[in-house]
């Protein structure tokens, strides 16, 4: 089914597209990030493939690679039912440039997908009517989600208390108290046999 | 009504006998407010399943007398933080706690709120004590019902005796270092615990 989407691309944009793929099922073809939003407009418009949602839209990071990250679309189409992965490789080794059209104007998803993928991986998307961070503060540096972000970095947003030995509390007392080993209490009830597996006096181990 | 009266006679009797009974103000303060805790259950993630399931009447919170959830930190003193709390949200339990007025203790539901849990990244806060002082600690992904009732029993002990060093909730029978449980031997060629 979606192998005609492939041929549909094929023809229509034969510069454009640089490989596809129906490996396992998944019918993926990659384009030239240039003509993204031109042949997104055509899989949403054209009869043939009718892609009515956006289904997911996010980027991949290969640090290796020039270009460095490639943008990942998925479209699925509620009349005809088949499903499409669009995919294009934008930015530069060092991060930067990596810039791409918006789809906002063509599916309303696209704003927060985009933002999400803008705060987590830095991929710049033109034309979108609002581009900041949504699933961080604004105050935080950097772009978790690639893959030369320290893996281990905190940015508090709230410093953290002046505590004695902060990092390995709770500074419990010699008697943490569980409430079912109350002897140390004035009531001290008698024995009896789930006294033992319960660990004997005062409840502890 | 000559029933009922007959009924209790014997009780204002032996009252009249024995006089009343003395305690410190301090202790009678601290039972009424360990029995009667008005909870901020402060929720973000999935141990508020665990929170629904011991406020419903199963595992009855009610019967600590805890089971009125006040959701204005001006109106409670209990504040069960349930749940992960990202770095975003860390100013807003700030501002949530110093809004509490005195006396207030903190409750850390599950593991995300006492150590971070098995999150260790970028966006959580690494345990709620980082930001505020907590009283009690519950750990568990997410802790049984039982485990909050051990926690809230041991809340109640520590504000009985004005306690305020933190505490932790052991599982009863910890496999780990009863050896009566017989869990401990591990199979695949290791040596045993």
């Amino acid at each position: 089914m979606a192998q005609a989407l492939i041929e549909l691309l094929q023809t229509k944009f034969a510069d454009a597209v640089q490989e596809t793929h129906a490996m396992r099922g998944d019918e993926t073809v990659v384009v030239d990030p240039t003509r993204w939003l031109e042949i997104a407009r055509c899989l949403r418009d054209d009869d043939q493939a009718q892609m009515s949602v956006l289904v997911d839209l996010t980027a991949v990071d290969f640090p290796d690679r020039d270009p460095r990250f490639e943008v990942v679309a998925h479209f699925h189409s509620l009349g005809l039912g088949h499903r499409l992965r669009l995919k294009a490789k934008v930015g530069k080794p060092d991060g930067s440039g990596a810039q791409i059209a918006s789809l906002t104007s063509l599916w309303a998803s696209a704003n927060w997908l985009e933002r999400e993928c803008y705060d987590m991986l830095g991929v710049q998307f033109s034309g979108h009517p609002d581009l900041r961070r949504i699933l961080l503060y604004p105050e935080f540096e950097g772009h978790p989600l690639r893959k030369d972000y320290p893996a281990h970095r905190t940015q508090p947003l709230v410093p953290y208390r002046e505590a004695e030995n902060i990092e390995k509390l709770p500074p419990f007392g010699p008697d943490e108290g569980m409430p079912f080993g109350r002897r140390w209490r004035d009531w001290v009830p008698e024995e009896d046999d789930a006294d033992e597996l319960l660990g004997g006096s005062k409840g502890q181990h | 009504m000559g029933k009922l009266k007959e009924r209790f006679l014997p009780v204002i009797g032996q009252a009249e006998e024995e006089g009343v009974f003395t305690t410190r103000a301090e202790d009678l303060i601290a039972w009424g407010q360990k029995y009667s805790l008005f909870a901020y259950p402060f929720v973000t993630a999935c141990c508020a399943m665990e929170y629904m399931s011991i406020a419903s009447p199963r595992y009855d919170v009610a019967r600590f007398g805890a089971e009125a959830p006040r959701f204005s930190p001006r109106q409670s003193d209990l504040i069960w933080i349930v749940g992960t709390v990202s770095q975003r949200q860390a100013p807003i339990l700030k501002r949530i706690y110093t809004q509490i007025a005195e006396p207030k203790w903190v409750l850390s539901f599950g593991t995300c709120a006492c150590s971070g849990g098995f999150y260790d990244n970028y966006a959580t806060v690494p345990g709620i004590d980082k930001i505020i002082p907590v009283d009690i600690y519950i750990p568990g992904c997410p802790p049984r019902p039982e485990a909050i009732c051990d926690g809230l029993l041991l809340l109640q002990d520590k504000i009985q005796t004005r306690d305020r060093t933190p505490g932790v909730v052991k599982p009863r029978l910890d496999p780990a270092s009863n050896p009566k449980m017989g869990i401990t031997r591990l199979p695949r060629g290791s040596k045993g615990a």
